[in-house]
C-alpha cells in the first residue's frame, strides 16, 4: 500500500511539472504583447517596452517560466498586466467562491443522488422506480444555467423569497451569504444530483446482479440489508469516478451559474482575463485549475485503496 | 422479495430529502430582499467595471465614470446640461491674448490623505498628465506651456496657443486634481478632494464609496454608494426587480424596459450622451475611398427603421457627430436622407457595386443589433456586404481600430467632443484626411466662443456633407430607479456619473 501510495505521489509531481511546462509554453507563443495589450493602441514604444522591462517579460523564456513557478511555489504569483494588483489576494478570493459554490452543490447533488440512485435501483421494475428514472433523465437533459434562470424566475423574481443574484464573502454577512447562496447551490446540485444519480443507478443495478449479494441474500439477510453490507462498498469504486470528474468540471464548468448569478468565482476571472488578456492572471488560472484535477484524480486513487481492499494486496 | 411489502421506506427517504431542500430554501427568508440598501446607503447596477483605478494608466470610461467628481475633482467640471460649472476653482479667467488662464481655488479643500489642497497641487497634477500618464487623452495637455502657482490659491496656466478646447478638457479625467503625497497607490487607492472615498472593493462584484469625514464642501446625502457591476442585462434587471440595487444607470437592453415602465415602483428616464452610433466606413482603403460609394451608404440607411428594431426606438437621430448637449449641434439628418434609389444610382456611378463590403462590428450590444439590419438595408440597395463579429475589446482593436484592417464597422463612440480625434487627427482608423476640415477645427479652437461655434458647425456639415462616416443614432443614456431616489443624472454628457446630488424623498 505504501508503496503503492509512493508511486502516485511521484506521478502527481511528475504530471504537475510537466501540465506547467505545457501552460508556459501555450501562453508564450500565443500571438499578442501583453504591455502592448495592457497600455491599449495608443501607448508609445517607449511605454511597451518600460512596461515589459517592469514585467520581466524581456528576459529569456527559461528565467520567465522558472520565476513563473517559484511564485507559484511560494505562493506569490506577481502583479496582474490589468489591475496592478497582487494576483496571489485575487487567486485567493476567487477559488474560495468556486470552492463554496462547486462544494455545496456537489454536497446537495450526493444527498440527492444517493438515496434516489440506490432506490431507482431496487426499484427498477416498479412504477415508483420508474418515475424516479424519467425525472432524473430529466434533470440530466436540463442545463444549470435554465435551473437557474427558472428558479430566479420563480423564487426570486416571482416570490421574492431570496435574491436573484449576488454574493457576499461569509464574514461580511452570513445571513444574506447564504440567502444568496440557495438558489445557485440549487441550480447547480439538481443538475449535478440528476447525472450523478443515473451512475449510481446503473452501478447499483450491477451489483445487485452478482453472485455475492444472492449469497448475502441466502444467508438471510434482507434485500437492502445485503446491498448496504455487501453491495455498496463494491458500487462505490465507479461512483467515486464520475464524482471526481464531474468535481473537475465544475471547477470552471460553474462559470455559467457564475454568470447567471453574478458571482465572482474563478471561471469569471478566467473569462475576464482572456478578454482583458491579462495573460499572467490566464495562466495562473489555467494552472490552478490543472493543479485541482490532478490532486482529484490523485485522491480518487487513494480513495479508490481505501475503497477496494483487492488493490491494496496487490503490490504487497 | 420481502422488500416488496415495505413499500413507503423508500418514499420517505425521498420525502425527507425533499422536505429538507425546502426547508432550506423557505427558511433562508421569506421576505428576502438581497443587499437592498439602508436609507443612508445606495445601490447602483451598472455594466463595466473598472479593471483598477488609475485612468493615468488604464484607457476605457468605466474608471472616470466611478471616480470623478465623487472621489477625484477638477479645477471645474461639466453640469448636466454640458455648462462648465466651478468646482475646485471659484473662478478663472482668460487673457486677451487668450493664452493665459488664472483660476482663483477655494481655500479650505483638503485631500482624503489629509494634504490641504493648493496651487502647487493642481501644478503638478497637470505637468503629471505630460510626464506620467500613458493613455491617449494625455495628449490633450500638449497645448500646456507652464502652469505656475501663483499663490496657494491662485493658479496660472499659459497655453502655447488659444484653446478653447483645454478648458472643456479641464472637466475631464486629464482635469483630476491628485495630491503631491498620494500618487504612489493610484491603481488601488486612490486619493482625491471628493466627497466620497474607496472603501471596499470586491472585484468582479461591486465598489462601495462612503461619505468622506470632513470633505470641504456640502456633504452628499448618502453615507455609502455600492456600485455592482453585472455583465448579464437580465441579471441586472431582475436585481432591480428583486430590490438587490436602486438604480440602473445607463441600460444597454432597452428592449427590456417595459418591465419597469408600467410599474408604479419604479421611473425611466431617457437622457442624452456623448455615444455616437456611428458606422464608420475606412476613407483611406478599399472601396469606401470613394466618396460616391459613401454617399451611396448614408442614402442606403433607414435611421428611424434601424433605431426602432436595434435600440426599441430609444435614441435620438442625428446625423453628425456632435450631440444635441454641444453648443453647435445643428440636426444633419436632412442631408442625406433615406433614399434607396439615390443610393442605387450613386453606387452604381461610383463602379464600386462588384465589391464585397467587410462589415466587421465588435461584439457588443448595440453593434451585434445594429450589424443585421445594416447589411439587409445595404444589401437591399444592392451593396454586397459580409458581416463579422469581432471579439471586443481585444480583436476589434487590433484588426480594425489599429490595423485597419476592415470596409466598415459600428462602434459607439463615446468620448466628449471627439469629432477631432476621430476625423482631425492621422492615423486614425477612419483614415479620413481633409486639411479643409483640420483648419476649420483650428480656428475653431482658437476663436472667440462665438467663432468656435460658427466654425464647428462648418466642420460638422463638412464632415456629413463628404459622408466620412454615416451616423446611425445618438445612444439615449437609460436610467431606471426606485421611484423615491431624487437627484440622478438624466444626461451622460461628462466622464462622470456625478453621485453627489442624488438623495431620496
Amino acid at each position: 500500500m505504501i508503496v503503492r501510495l509512493v508511486k502516485r505521489i511521484a506521478v502527481l509531481l511528475v504530471s504537475l511539472v510537466v501540465s506547467s511546462v505545457l501552460v508556459f509554453a501555450f501562453m508564450a507563443v500565443l500571438p499578442g504583447d501583453p504591455a502592448r495589450v495592457a497600455l491599449g493602441t495608443s501607448a508609445s514604444e517607449t511605454a511597451v517596452a518600460q512596461l515589459r522591462e517592469q514585467f520581466g517579460l524581456d528576459r529569456p523564456f527559461v528565467a520567465q517560466y522558472l520565476s513563473w513557478v517559484h511564485g507559484l511555489v511560494t505562493f506569490d504569483p506577481g502583479t496582474s498586466y490589468i489591475s496592478h494588483t497582487e494576483i496571489g489576494p485575487q487567486l485567493a478570493d476567487r477559488l474560495q467562491v468556486t470552492l463554496w459554490l462547486v462544494g455545496a452543490g456537489m454536497v446537495l447533488a450526493c444527498i440527492l443522488a444517493v438515496p434516489m440512485g440506490i432506490l431507482m435501483a431496487v426499484r427498477h421494475r416498479r412504477p415508483s422506480g420508474l418515475i424516479l428514472s424519467a425525472l432524473s433523465q430529466a434533470g440530466v437533459a436540463v442545463p444549470a444555467f435554465l435551473a437557474g434562470i427558472l428558479l430566479i424566475t420563480v423564487f426570486a423574481v416571482g416570490l421574492g423569497w431570496l435574491p436573484a443574484n449576488g454574493w457576499t464573502p461569509p464574514a461580511q454577512d452570513p445571513v444574506l451569504f447564504l440567502k444568496q447562496l440557495v438558489l445557485p447551490v440549487l441550480s447547480l446540485g439538481m443538475v449535478q444530483g440528476a447525472v450523478l444519480t443515473r451512475y449510481i443507478r446503473s452501478a447499483v443495478l450491477d451489483v445487485l446482479r452478482e453472485d455475492y449479494l444472492r449469497t448475502a441474500r441466502a444467508k438471510g439477510l434482507r434485500p437492502m440489508r445485503a446491498l448496504v453490507r455487501h453491495g455498496l462498498r463494491n458500487a462505490a469504486v465507479p461512483v467515486v469516478t464520475v464524482l471526481a470528474l464531474q468535481l473537475a468540471t465544475l471547477l470552471v464548468g460553474a462559470v455559467v451559474i457564475e454568470r447567471v448569478f453574478v458571482i465572482p468565482g474563478l471561471g469569471s476571472l478566467l473569462l475576464d482575463s482572456v478578454s482583458n488578456r491579462d495573460l499572467i492572471v490566464v495562466q495562473d488560472v489555467v494552472m490552478i485549475i490543472a493543479m485541482a484535477v490532478l490532486l482529484v484524480n490523485f485522491l480518487v486513487d487513494t480513495i479508490y485503496l481505501m475503497i477496494d481492499p483487492r488493490l491494496r494486496g496487490g503490490s504487497s | 422479495m420481502r422488500h416488496h411489502r415495505r413499500p413507503t421506506r423508500g418514499t420517505g427517504a425521498i420525502a425527507a430529502t425533499l422536505a429538507c431542500l425546502l426547508l432550506a430554501s423557505c427558511s433562508a427568508g421569506s421576505t428576502a430582499t438581497g443587499g437592498s440598501a439602508g436609507k443612508n446607503s445606495l445601490n447602483i447596477g451598472l455594466t463595466a467595471e473598472p479593471a483598477n483605478f488609475d485612468f493615468t494608466k488604464t484607457a476605457g470610461n468605466a474608471i472616470p465614470q466611478a471616480l470623478l467628481y465623487n472621489v477625484y475633482q477638477n479645477l471645474v467640471k461639466l453640469d448636466q446640461s454640458g455648462r462648465i460649472q466651478p468646482q475646485l476653482a471659484t473662478s478663472w479667467r482668460l487673457s486677451k491674448d487668450r493664452r493665459t488662464y488664472t483660476f482663483h481655488l477655494v481655500k479650505n479643500a483638503t485631500f482624503s490623505n489629509g494634504a490641504r489642497f493648493t496651487a502647487e497641487d493642481a501644478k503638478f497634477s497637470i505637468e503629471r498628465v505630460s510626464s506620467d500618464w500613458t493613455v491617449a487623452q494625455k495628449s490633450q495637455m500638449d497645448v500646456v506651456d507652464t502652469a505656475r502657482a501663483v499663490s496657494p490659491t491662485e493658479l496660472k496656466v499659459t497655453l502655447k496657443k488659444p484653446s478653447n478646447d483645454w478648458l472643456y478638457r479641464m472637466t475631464t479625467r486629464v482635469g483630476a486634481m491628485f495630491s503631491r503625497t498620494g500618487v504612489s497607490k493610484l491603481a488601488t487607492e486612490p486619493v482625491g478632494t471628493g466627497p466620497y472615498v474607496v472603501k471596499r472593493w470586491n472585484r468582479g462584484d461591486s465598489i462601495t464609496l462612503a461619505r468622506r469625514d470632513g470633505y470641504w464642501g456640502r456633504e452628499p446625502h448618502f453615507k455609502s454608494v455600492t456600485l455592482k457591476y453585472f455583465k448579464d442585462p437580465t441579471a441586472l434587471n431582475n436585481a432591480l426587480l428583486t430590490g438587490t440595487i436602486n438604480v440602473i444607470n445607463d441600460m444597454q437592453s432597452p428592449d427590456t424596459l417595459y418591465r419597469f415602465q408600467n410599474n408604479p415602483k419604479y421611473k425611466v428616464i431617457e437622457g442624452s450622451t456623448n455615444s455616437e452610433v456611428v458606422l464608420s466606413l475606412n476613407n483611406s482603403s478599399g472601396p469606401m475611398r470613394n466618396r460616391k460609394a459613401r454617399q451611396a451608404v448614408r442614402y442606403a440607411i433607414d435611421h428611424k427603421a434601424l433605431m426602432d428594431t436595434c435600440w426599441a426606438g430609444r435614441g435620438k437621430l442625428i446625423g453628425s457627430m456632435v450631440p444635441p448637449t454641444d453648443p453647435w449641434y445643428q440636426n444633419l439628418t436632412n442631408q442625406y436622407p433615406y433614399d434607396r434609389d439615390k443610393a442605387k444610382k450613386l453606387l452604381k456611378e461610383s463602379g464600386e457595386a462588384g465589391h464585397t463590403l467587410r462589415l466587421r462590428i465588435p461584439t457588443l450590444p448595440y453593434a451585434i443589433a445594429c450589424g443585421t439590419v445594416v447589411k439587409s438595408q445595404l444589401e437591399q440597395a444592392g451593396f454586397k456586404v459580409k458581416l463579422d463579429q469581432l471579439e471586443f475589446p481585444a480583436a476589434w482593436l487590433s484588426t480594425v481600430f489599429k490595423n485597419a484592417d476592415y470596409d466598415m464597422s459600428i462602434i459607439g463612440h463615446l468620448e466628449p467632443r471627439d469629432m477631432q480625434t476621430v476625423f482631425g487627427g492621422k492615423g486614425y482608423y477612419t483614415g479620413y484626411d481633409n486639411p479643409e476640415f483640420r483648419a476649420l477645427l483650428q480656428k475653431a479652437d482658437q476663436g472667440t466662443k462665438k467663432e468656435q461655434i460658427t466654425y464647428m458647425r462648418a466642420a460638422a456639415r463638412l464632415l456629413s456633407k463628404d459622408a466620412a462616416a454615416d451616423w446611425l443614432f445618438l445612444l439615449p443614456m437609460l436610467t431606471v430607479a426606485d421611484k423615491d431616489i431624487t437627484g440622478l443624472p438624466v444626461n451622460y454628457v461628462s466622464e462622470s456619473m456625478d453621485l453627489t446630488g442624488l438623495g431620496r424623498s
